[in-house]
């Protein structure tokens, strides 16, 4: 056996008390025919011993309380990553929401076309959708992207987008009774929807009330 | 304890800041003791232990509750004195190392009242010859010594601790302690 190479690779072998008994019992036999092999190991036990009976160090008696006040205090973003991080569904509920919003943006600025849910019997001059004398319209109306004057009547809600209710003469508003003061020539509610968060509102409403009227029909 | 310790850990992912305390007071021996015998120091070893557990609650969400947490904590301590040692200048380390026999000194007078277990390392002045002759290594020869023989850990343990493979820390082992076998020698 090689003293410098092999007995000592043992030896190492043996402090990490990985030897198995055949290479145990050669370092046995080496070391006993060997005294420099001998002089080497028993320095080495030594030295292991030396490191090994160190005392313990024990930290400050204010180490505790000093890493206590100065740890950072809890930041509110860090909270709302930490809520998105557990719980994936408040990610999906964002993205869905962000999606949607800037769906209904886009449709918001993309068209700028007078359109109305009504086509019989209405005037469209100059983007003013005009309800003529005489004439009734039955059921709710919407008007997009134009202003609506109302010189006939309407039975049922109106909603303008993006426009204003032009004063007409309506003809049926004193006659019929309906409350003269505001000039009211439609019977349900009016809804005038002219910038974007009202838009964006205006949306969501449907959408809630799509939700809602389709539980209670079940 | 490992329980309670894991039980702490959950309770500091919540928000708990409190329950750190706990997981402080019961690590900071060890810890303080990694640090110490790694750079000499006892100023600088409470500076990077206070900073270790600092990290350790900044990042305690990425510490994977299957694992060790012991492990995960030395490895920010180790990784933090081994940064430090390689920013110091070569001139400064002397100077380390004198003030270091002061806070060596210290501690070893304060548990000179207790009986030691090897008559070898009753001398005091042993003991920080000791301590003196480990920080003379190269540190990465040190640390494996350090958290082998200080702090007896399994050569698993330090491997997961200093992100090397096994066979390595016992290569560094062996040569750690065949540096340290002349030094002593005539001890």
């Amino acid at each position: 056996m090689k003293c410098n190479k092999e007995a000592v690779a043992l030896m190492h072998k043996y402090m990490d008390g990985e030897l198995d008994r055949e290479e145990e019992r050669r370092l046995r036999d080496h070391l006993q025919a060997c005294q420099s092999c001998q002089t080497h190991f028993h320095e080495l036990k030594r030295t292991t011993t030396l490191i090994t009976n160190t005392n313990a160090a024990s930290a400050p008696n204010d180490f505790t309380a000093n890493v206590m006040a100065n740890l950072p205090k809890e930041k509110k973003r860090k909270n709302y990553a930490r809520l998105f991080q557990r719980h994936p569904i408040l990610t999906a509920a964002a993205v869905f929401f962000i999606l949607m919003f800037s769906g209904i943006t886009t449709a918001w600025n993309q068209d700028q076309q007078v359109t109305v849910s009504k086509q019989e019997n209405l005037e469209i001059k100059e983007d003013i959708v005009i309800v003529p004398e005489g004439v009734t319209v039955n059921g709710d109306l919407t008007v997009r992207n134009g202003d609506l004057k109302i010189d006939g009547q309407i039975n049922g809600d109106v909603t303008i987008i993006n426009g204003d209710i032009v004063n007409g003469q309506p003809e049926g508003s004193i006659e019929n009774g309906l409350d003269s003061s505001t000039l009211r020539a439609y019977t349900g509610e009016l809804t005038e929807v002219n910038e974007i968060y009202e838009w964006i509102w205006y949306q969501t409403k449907g959408v809630v009330t799509d939700i809602f009227s389709f539980g209670s029909d079940e | 304890m490992e329980s309670m310790i894991k039980q702490k850990i959950k309770e500091v992912k919540k928000g708990d800041q409190s329950s750190f305390e706990d997981i402080v007071s019961f690590y900071q021996n060890k810890v303080y003791h990694i640090c110490l015998r790694m750079i000499g120091n006892s100023y600088e070893a409470e500076d990077l232990a206070q900073e270790a557990f600092i990290r350790a609650y900044t990042n305690i969400h990425s510490f994977d509750e299957r694992r060790k947490f012991s492990t995960w904590l030395y490895r920010i301590a180790t990784n933090l004195t081994i940064d430090r040692i390689r920013k110091k200048k070569p001139d400064y380390h002397l100077d380390a190392e004198v003030r270091g026999t002061d806070g060596l000194d210290m501690y070893s007078q304060l548990a000179a009242d207790q009986a030691l277990p090897e008559e070898e390392v009753e001398s005091l002045e042993l003991q920080s010859y000791i301590h003196r002759e480990i920080l003379a290594l190269p540190p990465k020869y040190r640390s494996v010594i350090v958290l082998r023989y200080l702090d007896e850990l399994a050569l698993q343990e330090i491997a997961e601790i200093l992100d090397i493979p096994v066979g390595t820390v016992k290569t560094r082992v062996h040569r750690g302690r065949e540096a340290l076998r002349k030094r002593l020698r005539h001890v």
